[in-house]
């Protein structure tokens, strides 16, 4: 599935300063695979060493919390916006 | 005012940098809130060494009568150019209340009257619009459920600086009017506070303006340490025995505790042996329900409750809040809708303080908590009231009495009310 995914500020170093780039995969899951693919260390940013979402990670696909879905286990759809958030904003 | 100008001059040197409070990387004193390597919040890094050889009891007291007293622990380089009134507010004995519900040694914190909107956000907002314009920004904004919102377009007016206030799309009509009065732009958001928040970390990204929750929050959260400051030196330099919260991202909380322990950490105080309850609406309790099942990460909530300004569903701090709560052997309870309602009412009659719904909240979970013997009779309680119940008046409007209508004659008076004393 190709889906769009929308950098935050903290990882563009990675991405040579794209603020939104493509991405495919079945899960959210796969496309952080994917995602490190293309841009190399961007998983272990996001993940801690037993592969898990770090606790100050939010990744939404097209507005919603994967945590009221499956998690990394959340299947895509051609044409889904994906955004990756720091946890730390608000309140 | 030029007393005030001299207390924040001398310590330029206070603030060292930020500091990741997960990995512990350094980084300068900019517009900057998230660790680029682990995403863990940034916190102000200070030079304590710096600040014990100046601060003492003497010179807080021979400050300003504002949160400007406190400037040495304050993050900002210079004198304070914005919000100079915020803080300060009464710390008021609840004789009436703690006779209610048997606490001894009751004390309402009324942010309720805080200059110039009128809630904690007052505190919160004059540190960060001061730190923002030190850094250069012309141009002001915030993720809001209301009360942050009207505080940061009073400030910018102030301030001439431009505004832009995004808040969810139904919020109470006095927290709407609250910020137009002060013509920024306020975006209304179709969706709740969360969707609100997601929506401006993307924008923030994009903008070069000072987001107050967002890229200044470093230095905008310090501000919440102001009530813990303020409390201590009114209850004549101690700490309470149990602080009530009221837990939206659960920064207050986080900030309310740190507050009370650096006063500690630099000798102002003799010790902390105190419990930091958290309080949250049931429509609306992540923090309180990872409390409850004893877990120690937070499950985000769709909010549903009429506590709109403490309806986050996916707080920043949340982990934090439990954490302190842990700490301080503390605990967290819950309010419904209805209790929430008679919360504000209980405070209201006993005391004379109209507060908001989150102030329901924190009324109903400190009577939960003494009934439940959480609080003991004989300990220093303080309830942090936060906001003012002229702003959330969709709340109670049908849990009054209606007027006495009459018509301009003392018989008309006599015959309605019949009363029997004269």
């Amino acid at each position: 599935m190709a889906v769009k995914v929308r950098i935050p500020t903290p990882l563009r170093k990675l991405t040579e300063g794209k603020g939104e780039v493509e991405g495919t995969g079945k899960t959210i899951g796969d496309l952080l695979e994917d995602l490190d693919g293309k841009f190399p260390g961007i998983r272990e940013r996001l993940c801690d060493e037993s592969g898990n979402l770090r606790r100050f990670v939010n990744i939404y696909v097209n507005e919603e919390d994967i945590r009221f879905r499956q998690g990394k286990e959340t299947i895509l759809s051609d044409g889904d916006e994906i955004s990756i958030v720091p946890a730390i904003a608000g309140g | 005012m030029s007393r005030k100008s001299a207390v924040s001059d001398i310590l330029k040197q206070k603030i060292k940098g930020l500091k990741c409070r997960e990995c512990g990387k350094l980084y300068p004193p900019v517009a900057l809130h998230v660790c680029e390597f682990c995403f863990g919040p940034l916190e102000v890094d200070y030079n304590y060494d710096e600040i014990r050889r100046h601060i003492s009891r003497e010179r807080i007291e021979n400050g300003p009568k504002s949160l400007w007293r406190y400037a040495d622990l304050l993050p900002v380089e210079g004198p304070p150019t914005v919000g100079l009134y915020a803080g300060f507010t009464p710390l008021i004995e609840a004789r009436n209340l703690g006779a209610e519900l048997g606490l001894k040694k009751l004390y309402i914190k009324n942010d309720t009257v805080n200059h110039p909107t009128l809630s904690f956000k007052d505190r919160v907002v004059a540190i960060a619009i001061t730190r923002a314009r030190e850094l250069g920004f012309t141009a002001v904004a915030c993720a809001s459920t209301g009360n942050l919102a009207n505080s940061v377009a009073a400030h910018a007016a102030e301030a001439r600086l431009r505004c832009y206030v995004f808040i969810p799309g139904d919020l109470e009509a006095g927290k709407i009017l609250g910020s137009l009065i002060y013509a920024p732009t306020v975006v209304a958001v179709e969706g709740n506070y969360d969707d609100v928040n997601r929506l401006c970390s993307e924008v923030a990204g994009e903008y070069h303006w000072a987001f107050v929750n967002i890229n200044i929050r470093p230095y905008y959260a310090e501000g919440s340490k102001t009530l813990a400051f303020e409390t201590a030196e009114q209850l004549g330099w101690k700490a309470p025995d149990h602080v009530v919260v009221p837990v939206a991202s659960g920064s207050l909380l986080t900030k309310i505790w740190k507050g009370f322990n650096e006063l500690k950490m630099l000798g102002l105080i003799d010790r902390v042996d105190m419990k930091v309850s958290g309080a949250q609406a049931e429509g609306c309790a992540p923090v309180a329900s990872a409390f409850k099942e004893g877990r120690d990460f937070i499950r985000p909530v769709k909010p549903k409750t009429i506590a709109k300004s403490i309806a986050i569903g996916n707080p920043a701090d949340g982990y934090y809040a439990l954490k302190a709560v842990h700490e301080s052997k503390g605990a967290l309870e819950t309010a419904t809708d209805e209790e929430t309602v008679e919360g504000i009412k209980l405070l209201a009659r006993t005391e004379g303080i109209f507060a908001e719904t989150a102030g329901g909240v924190t009324i109903a979970v400190l009577k939960k908590l003494a009934q439940k013997g959480i609080i003991s009779k004989e300990e220093t309680v303080v309830a942090y009231v936060t906001g003012n119940g002229l702003k959330t008046q969709e709340a109670v409007i049908n849990a009054v009495d209606e007027v006495v209508r009459i018509d301009p004659s003392l018989d008309s008076f006599e015959k309605t009310l019949k009363l029997k004393e004269k």
